[in-house]
């Protein structure tokens, strides 16, 4: 009965499911976008270790702190960083009166004496001031896009690191043939975005547009890298402490399967010991 | 992967002899190595309910009491008490200087309980020490008790001018926090 | 337990004694996972994943119970609440990466073990309930880890939640109310939050209630082993402390290297970037995709294209997820060879692979976007999912030619290295170990 009840169970879902796979297909026409799109240049990072492998490896701080300054001249006019705090800067290397500073160049929401709202300045302890208070405002004020916030970027885009950098130097004025027609009024041509069509305008536009004073080379490549560096730390900034906790765990796992292994060996000898002998 | 089946033939009581000390150094090792590695994984979970990064931030606080009259207190928080700091007068100094230590409950001066040089700002927990209300006489016209400093209505405790333990079940002072002076008129209290 | 030879627990100290005549939980262990549970002598390394999915279990439990201690069930601040343990968290980061690449690997044992219990034929009379509760522990396992996922209130756990309760809203007539009572609501909000954390909280602890059944149902008949012959007298089995206990260390050092590398070294690899956008009702990601270990069903889902008759495409493809998991309860009857392991049953056990390797296709599509080639081959892998259990199996294992078995376990191991009695039972012993290539 059992069986019976299967065959025609069986015959149902078959049939059904092999119906679909007999239809004809329709043709799926060449899609531009596809086409134009980019996968991020894969470039070598200090925070990936040797190799690039991603194992070991630590943040460069003095490219760190580049990416911030770069951040705050820069992205920072459109772009929040909410997640990350002031007192978080020490990872940069900035001690604590240089956060103080960095932190009182902000306003935070507060409440004066007459329980209005208001606001005040910024302490380490405080996060990032979101950019606008809200989607709507954003969109109001940036024509309709809505600038994400960068904390998180680098994680919730695949191989983030890498796709900031190529997405910031990745704006080009030649729009392939196939999607001249389909270009959007007030979009930018970018083939590392995922619509290959981006609302914000190239943000690093020139050499020097950001000043050094640790006598780095002011490129347009050298600002794209040190933000994309900048924001794998604000998306990660246990990253260092990840990595130095993983090896001594593998190592300390690896001495114990070692041992677990010749413990193994010694308590089955008295079986497999006669195989040896036969 | 194979050795998991490589088995023998006969031996199917496969008791472990017993008193064979041979094997006993490797299983010692292999248990002591498990042992320190679950050591160290409780380590994290213990140390996950201490204080966490943002909370420790907060840890510490400014103060600015340059808007305090002589005469009058306020009330901020810290560390989720209430923190007292307040301006006294002469007088009220005089009042606690005049006061023998040695007859106190808990013998302090009130240099004890100041800064060097900044006798007149004292800054103490609002917490009583007796079961942990928050006493009157920071706020404007709240009662400060027999002795013009501070007076628990729970259970009726009074400090005096230095926030002293005059009268009344609490067997302390009223606390004082760890500060320091940043300028002449502000403090970071933790 | 049920074998007359099985050592019986002799407390030694006068504290044993004490506790054995009034609470013998030493007795309990000793019989369940002590030198009391006789085993078979000729297990493999696959019979390492029970263990290992129960420290699995544990680890998520142990986890989990500490994160809870820091997440905030509710829309507003979920997403910002986990990014907290992340950043701020004393050792929160290496917790939340634990959890989370944590049910990953529990999946992985889970489908090991499954497998294993497939090849060796574990799910055969006197084992048929043991396997079913093996099922109800996955279903749970499904379900908490669907939920979980759902906590982080990122863009694919809002999406996800749209996606799978939209599943129920296929049935017909009372479907959408089904939607809208799990939900609490007509989109995921957070009474659907609050619940799924409630839920979430709740059931690994039934699971881990199951496993004591499931054990329990184990330890009536005994293990399986790779000849899927009954164990015959005390020459068969060891004691399985300390033989499997030491083996099962092992096992276990191997499995927490390869968790520990994972965790610290590539955590997110298992996951998908746009659970670390922050849920937004009015943005659909790109391709909405589950964790990797429901592709296999979710490509089941998505094969059915076409309405069959009067019944939708939509619900067609709802029914035929559901069915796929639960035909396997029905395993044991639709499979009647009364031999077990596929050591001795060659046809069955080419079938074996090509149903692994149909699995592992399917999974493949299932993480890819709805375009061909994936859609047709989704489609004719799920009509063979059906087939190899609801038809193909049936008929196997009535008319397939079978090799002859050992008589006992011994004497298959005695044939395995040739230097046993000459009454071989036959090649296909070479067959108890479970690598491919023989």
């Amino acid at each position: 009965m059992v069986r019976l009840g299967a065959l025609a169970v069986g015959l149902f879902f078959c049939i059904a499911v092999l119906w679909g796979a007999v239809q004809p297909r329709d043709a799926v026409p060449v899609d531009p976008v596809k086409e134009a799109h980019q996968y991020p240049e894969k470039i070598t990072w200090s925070h990936n270790g040797p190799g690039n492998l991603g194992i070991l490896g630590t943040f460069d701080r003095g490219q760190l702190q580049r990416g911030f300054q770069v951040y705050k001249e820069v992205c920072s006019a459109c772009h929040g960083i909410s997640l990350v705090a002031f007192r978080d800067l020490s990872a940069l290397g900035y001690n604590e009166a240089e956060i103080k500073a960095i932190a009182a160049e902000y306003e935070v929401p507060s409440i004066d004496e007459n329980g209005e709202p208001s606001t005040r300045k910024a302490t380490a302890a405080d996060k990032f001031p979101p950019r606008y208070a809200n989607e709507v405002a954003a969109r109001a004020a940036q024509n309709g896009a809505n600038p994400p916030d960068l904390s998180l970027m680098t994680k919730a885009r695949p191989d983030g690191t890498n796709y900031v950098r190529s997405l910031l130097l990745g704006y080009r004025d030649e729009v392939p043939a196939s999607l001249k027609a389909s270009a959007p009024e007030g979009l930018w041509y970018n083939p590392w975005f995922h619509s290959v069509f981006i609302a914000m305008p190239p943000p690093i536009a020139a050499d020097g547009q950001v000043t050094y004073t640790d006598g780095s080379p002011q490129t347009k490549d050298q600002y794209a890298e040190d933000v994309a560096a900048f924001l794998t730390w604000t998306a990660e900034p246990k990253l260092e402490a990840r990595k130095e906790t993983g090896v001594a765990a593998v190592l300390f796992l690896l001495v114990m399967t070692g041992f677990g292994f010749l413990s193994y060996r010694r308590v089955w000898a008295d079986i497999k010991g006669k195989k040896a002998k036969a | 992967m194979a050795s998991g089946t490589q088995l023998p033939v006969d031996d199917g009581h496969a008791l472990p002899p017993e008193g064979e000390r041979r094997r006993d150094f490797l299983h010692v090792a292999s248990a002591s190595v498990a042992a320190v590695g679950a050591g160290a994984v409780v380590w994290p979970l213990v140390n996950q309910m201490n204080p966490s990064a943002d909370v420790l931030a907060l840890a510490s606080i400014d103060l600015d009491l340059s808007a305090i009259q002589p005469g009058q207190a306020i009330k901020t928080s810290w560390r989720g008490k209430p923190v007292f700091a307040r301006h006294l007068t002469p007088a009220e100094i005089e009042a606690a200087n005049k006061v023998d230590v040695a007859s106190l409950r808990d013998p302090q001066s009130l240099a004890d309980r100041t800064k060097p040089g900044n006798a007149q700002w004292l800054i103490t927990l609002g917490v009583c020490t007796h079961l942990g209300c928050v006493p009157l006489g920071a706020g404007q016209g709240e009662s400060r008790g027999d002795f013009g400093g501070y007076f628990c209505p729970c259970h009726g405790s009074h400090y005096d001018t230095a926030g002293r333990i005059r009268k009344g079940p609490a067997p302390l002072n009223l606390n004082v926090p760890d500060y320091v002076f940043k300028t002449p008129t502000s403090v970071t209290i933790g | 337990m049920s074998f007359p030879w099985a050592r019986q627990y002799q407390p030694t100290t006068e504290f044993g004694k004490f506790m054995d005549s009034r609470l013998p939980l030493p007795r309990f262990v000793y019989g369940a996972l002590g030198a009391g549970y006789p085993t078979p002598k000729n297990l493999n390394y696959f019979y390492n994943f029970g263990v290992l999915a129960g420290v699995a279990l544990v680890i998520q439990i142990i986890t989990g119970v500490v994160l809870g201690m820091h997440y905030a069930a509710d829309t507003r601040v979920a997403f910002d609440s986990v990014e907290h343990i992340m950043r701020d968290v004393n050792g929160g980061w290496m917790l939340r990466y634990m959890h989370a690449v944590g049910a990953s690997f529990f999946f992985g044992v889970v489908y090991v073990h499954i497998f294993r219990g497939l090849y060796y034929g574990s799910y055969k009379p006197p084992r048929e309930v043991l396997w079913m509760l093996g099922l109800v522990i996955f279903l749970l396992m499904m379900a908490t880890a669907f939920m979980g996922y759902v906590l982080v209130w990122g863009q694919m756990s809002f999406w996800g939640a749209a996606v799978i309760t939209g599943l129920f809203s296929a049935l017909p007539i009372v479907g959408e109310a089904i939607q809208t009572w799990l939900l609490g609501g007509f989109s995921p909000d957070n009474a659907t939050l609050n619940r799924f954390f409630s839920l979430h909280y709740l059931l690994p602890f039934v699971i881990f209630g199951v496993i004591i059944l499931h054990v329990w149902a184990l330890h009536i008949p005994g293990s399986n082993n790779p000849t899927g012959v009954d164990v015959k007298g005390p020459q068969d089995t060891v004691p399985f402390h300390p033989y499997y206990t030491a083996k099962d260390f092992f096992g276990l050092g191997v499995y927490l290297t390869i968790f520990a590398a994972v965790v610290f070294f590539i955590p997110n690899s298992l996951g998908e970037p746009d659970n670390y956008i922050p849920a937004n009702p009015l943005s659909t990601p790109a391709h909405i995709v589950p964790e990797w270990y429901f592709w296999p069903f979710y490509a089941i889902l998505r094969a059915f294209t076409v309405d069959f008759f009067f019944i939708p495409a939509k619900l067609m493809g709802v029914l035929a997820m559901f069915a796929a998991i639960l035909l396997l309860f029905f395993l044991p009857w639709l499979d009647t060879s009364p031999v077990r392991s596929n050591a001795y049953r060659p046809l069955n056990r080419a079938l074996f692979w090509v149903f692994l390797v149909v699995c592992l296709v399917l999974g493949v599509a299932g993480g890819k976007p709805a375009e061909e080639p994936w859609v047709r081959l989704s489609q004719i892998f799920t009509a063979y999912y059906f087939a190899h259990f609801l038809i193909i199996t049936p008929l196997v294992s009535r008319f397939e030619k079978t090799l002859p078995l050992p008589s006992s376990i011994s004497e298959a191991v005695l044939a395995k290295y040739g230097n046993g009695p000459s009454s071989s039972p036959g090649t296909g012993v070479g067959g108890a170990a479970p690598q491919p290539a023989e």
